[in-house]
C-alpha cells in the first residue's frame, strides 16, 4: 500500500524534473543565437516601458489632449529627445504610450485569433473527407484569397473608426491562417498509429484533439504566433495610418505617424519618431520569432 | 454506353483532372466566395444602407421607398442574387465620392495602380534576384552581411514608413526625384491606355516618359523593398543548400564551368521557393498600395478605395475590393503556373 504511494511520488518528481530539463534544453537552444536573445530583451524592455508608461515617460500628461503652444515644433534636444509636436507635446513620451496600444493589439488579436483558428483547424483536419472539413476549409480559403491588408481595411471601414474596431478587423482577417496551419498538420497526423490506438481504446474526440494532436502541433503554432506578432503591429499601424483605426489624440503609433506626416518635410522628427517605434517593435518580434523557430525546428 | 460516349466522358475527366483546369475552376468558386463575403460585409454589418445613402435628414417615407428600390425588404439571398446580376452587368451603383458610376471610376483609376504595381514587380524581381545571387554565391562575405542587414531592415520597416523616409530623403532633402503625383505640372499625355509610360511612348513624347519614370521610382521602391528583402533571403538560403548537394559536386567532377553550374543547375531549382513566396508578396503589394498611393497622392484605384472607405461609400468599396480580389486571383494563378514550369515535380504529382 505504502509502496504504491512512494512510487507515485517518485513518478511525479521525475515528471517535474523532466519538465525542468525540457525548459533548460529549450533555453539552451534559444540562446545559441545572439539575435534572438537581443529580440527577447528588446521585447521585455518595450513591454516594461509600456506597462509602466506613466513612470517611464518624461512627460506622461502629454499622451492625450495637452496643449502648450510655446513648446510647439521643437526639434530634438536634451529636454525632448525626439522633439515636440504641433501642440508642444513630447513625442518620446507619446511613443512610450504608443507601445501600450501596440502590445494591447497583439494580445487581444492573437488571443482571439489563435484559439479560434487552431480549434477550427483541428476539427477540419480530424473530420477529413466530411462536410465539416469542406465548410471550414473553403471558408478560410475565401478569406485568404483577398490580400490581408485589403480585407482588414474594408472591414475596418464599415465599423466605427476606433482602436477596438481595428483590432476586431484584424482578428476577422487573421483566423483563417491558423486554420490552414493547424489543418495541414492535423491531416498529416490523422492516421498515425498513436491516434488510431487512442481511437480504438475509446478515447473521446476532445481527448484526441487536445491531448494527442495539439501538444505535437504546439511548437509550430507558437513559432507562427511570435512571427505573426510583428505582422499584427504592421497591419494595425496601417489601419491607423489610413485613419480607420484609433483617432487622435490617442497616442497610437500608426495614428501618430499619420497625424504628424502632414508636417513633413519641415518637422520630420515628429513622424520619424513613432515610425521608428513601429519598426523597433516589429524588428524585436522578428528576431524573437527566428529564435523560437530554431528551438522547435530541431524537434 | 457507346464507345464514343466513353471517350468523351474520359476526355472530360482528363480535362477536369488537369491541374490547371482544376486550379482555375477552384478560383472561380473562390471568387464567388469573395463576392458573398464582400456582400455580407457591405450589407449585414452596418446600419441601414438606404439611410446611409440618403443622409440623416431624409424623411422616413423616402428612405422606405429607397429601401424597396434597393430590395432591402427582401431576404438576404434574394438581395445577393440581384446584386450579383448587377455586378455581372457592370452595375456597381453610384459612388458617393465622385457621384459617378463606380465602374467608370474604376476604369479611370485602375491604370495608375496597374502601372505602379508592374513597375514595382520589375524592381522587385531585379532586386531580389541580384541580391540573392550575389549573397548566395559568396556566403558570409562583406556583401552577404550587408544584404542580411538590409533584409532585416526590409522586413521590419513597413511600406508606408519606407515611403515617408524615401520621400523625405530622396525628394525633399536631396531633391533628386519628385515627391508627389504621376507627372510634373505642365507635362501632359493623351490618354490611350491610361498607363502614362506606355501612352507617352506611343505618342513619341520622350520627355513625358522620362518624367513618368522618375515619378514612379520612389513609390515603387517603397512597395518593393520589403518583398525584395524577403525574397533575396529565401533565394540565398536555397542557393546555399543546393550548391552543397551531390549533383552539383558531380558536375564539378565532370569539369563543367562553375558559372554554368551555378546559373543553370543551381539557380533554377533554388528559384522555386522564392517564386512561391511571391504570391504572398503580391498580396502585401496590393494591400500596401493603399497606403503608398495615399502618401504620394497617386491617382490610382487604391487611393480611390481609401477615400471611399473613409466616407463609407459602400458601392465604391465593393467595386474596388472585387477588382483587387480578381487581380490577386489572376496573379496567384500566374505564379502557380510559373512554379510548375520551374518544378516538374509539381506538374506530375498533382
Amino acid at each position: 500500500m505504502s509502496g504504491a504511494t512512494v512510487s507515485e511520488v517518485k513518478f511525479s518528481e521525475l515528471e517535474k524534473k523532466v519538465k525542468r530539463e525540457n525548459w533548460r534544453r529549450i533555453w539552451f537552444r534559444f540562446k545559441k543565437s545572439k539575435l534572438s536573445v537581443i529580440g527577447l530583451s528588446m521585447i521585455l524592455i518595450l513591454l516594461f516601458m509600456a506597462v509602466f508608461a506613466e513612470y517611464v515617460a518624461p512627460y506622461p500628461s502629454h499622451a492625450g489632449l495637452y496643449i502648450a503652444f510655446k513648446n510647439a515644433y521643437k526639434p530634438p534636444s536634451i529636454e525632448h529627445i525626439l522633439g515636440t509636436d504641433m501642440y508642444g507635446r513630447d513625442v518620446f513620451s507619446r511613443i512610450i504610450f504608443g507601445f501600450r496600444y501596440a502590445f494591447m493589439m497583439i494580445g487581444l488579436v492573437l488571443s482571439i485569433v489563435v484559439p479560434t483558428g487552431v480549434i477550427l483547424g483541428l476539427i477540419a483536419g480530424y473530420y477529413r473527407g466530411t462536410f465539416i472539413e469542406t465548410v471550414i476549409v473553403r471558408l478560410s480559403d475565401i478569406f485568404i484569397s483577398l490580400p490581408p491588408l485589403v480585407l482588414a481595411l474594408s472591414i475596418a471601414s464599415i465599423l466605427e473608426p476606433n482602436i477596438f474596431n481595428s483590432m476586431l478587423a484584424v482578428s476577422l482577417m487573421w483566423w483563417p491562417w491558423y486554420v490552414k496551419l493547424t489543418y495541414s498538420m492535423t491531416v498529416s497526423l490523422r492516421n498515425e498509429p498513436f491516434i488510431l490506438a487512442a481511437e480504438s481504446q475509446g478515447a473521446s474526440t476532445l481527448h484526441i484533439l487536445f491531448r494527442e494532436l495539439l501538444p505535437i502541433e504546439l511548437g509550430t503554432i507558437l513559432t507562427k504566433v511570435t512571427l505573426d506578432a510583428g505582422w499584427v503591429i504592421l497591419i494595425g499601424a496601417a489601419i491607423s495610418f489610413v485613419g480607420l483605426g484609433a483617432q487622435p489624440p490617442t497616442p497610437d503609433l500608426g495614428t501618430m505617424v499619420s497625424e504628424y506626416s502632414k508636417y513633413l518635410p519641415e518637422y520630420w522628427w515628429m513622424s520619424l519618431g513613432p515610425a521608428a517605434g513601429i519598426v523597433l517593435i516589429i524588428l524585436a518580434f522578428n528576431l524573437l520569432g527566428d529564435g523560437v523557430r530554431d528551438v522547435f525546428a530541431g524537434e | 454506353m457507346t464507345a464514343e460516349n466513353v471517350t468523351t466522358s474520359t476526355r472530360l475527366q482528363n480535362i477536369l483532372s488537369n491541374y490547371y483546369v482544376r486550379k482555375i475552376l477552384l478560383s472561380i468558386v473562390t471568387l464567388f466566395g469573395i463576392s458573398i463575403l464582400i456582400f455580407t460585409i457591405a450589407r449585414v454589418l452596418p446600419g441601414d444602407p438606404a439611410r446611409l445613402a440618403l443622409g440623416p435628414r431624409a424623411p422616413e417615407d423616402v428612405v422606405e421607398q429607397y429601401r424597396k428600390l434597393l430590395r432591402l425588404d427582401q431576404p438576404i439571398y434574394i438581395q445577393y442574387f440581384y446584386w450579383l446580376l448587377d455586378v455581372f452587368n457592370g452595375r456597381f451603383g453610384l459612388s458617393l465620392v465622385t457621384f459617378r458610376d463606380v465602374l467608370t471610376d474604376i476604369v479611370e483609376f485602375l491604370p495608375a495602380t496597374v502601372e505602379l504595381i508592374i513597375f514595382t514587380l520589375i524592381i522587385d524581381v531585379i532586386g531580389a534576384f541580384s541580391l540573392g545571387v550575389i549573397s548566395g554565391r559568396k556566403p558570409n562575405s562583406m556583401i552577404d552581411n550587408a544584404v542580411r542587414i538590409f533584409a532585416y531592415a526590409g522586413i521590419a520597416i513597413p511600406s508606408f514608413v519606407w515611403a515617408i523616409i524615401l520621400q523625405l530623403v530622396l525628394a525633399n532633402w536631396l531633391d533628386i526625384l519628385p515627391a508627389y503625383g504621376r507627372l510634373s505640372l505642365g507635362i501632359e499625355v493623351n490618354r490611350i491606355t491610361g498607363l502614362i509610360t506606355v501612352d507617352s511612348l506611343l505618342s513619341g513624347n520622350l520627355v513625358a516618359f522620362a518624367d513618368a519614370i522618375t515619378h514612379l521610382i520612389i513609390p515603387s521602391l517603397s512597395l518593393a523593398i520589403g518583398c525584395i528583402a524577403q525574397e533575396a533571403r529565401i533565394l540565398r538560403a536555397n542557393l546555399i543548400e543546393n550548391i552543397n548537394k551531390d549533383y552539383i559536386l558531380n558536375m564539378y567532377a565532370h569539369g563543367i564551368p562553375s558559372s554554368i553550374i551555378f546559373f543553370k543547375y543551381a539557380l533554377k531549382p533554388s528559384m522555386i521557393p522564392t517564386v512561391t513566396i511571391m504570391t504572398l508578396d503580391m498580396a502585401s503589394m496590393l494591400g500596401n498600395a493603399f497606403l503608398v498611393e495615399l502618401i504620394f497622392n497617386w491617382p490610382g484605384l487604391s487611393r480611390y478605395g481609401i477615400t471611399a472607405m473613409l466616407r463609407k461609400d459602400l458601392n465604391a468599396i465593393v467595386g474596388v475590393v472585387l477588382v483587387i480580389g480578381l487581380a490577386y486571383t489572376i496573379a496567384s494563378i500566374i505564379i502557380d503556373l510559373l512554379v510548375s514550369y520551374l518544378d516538374p515535380r509539381v506538374r506530375y504529382k498533382r
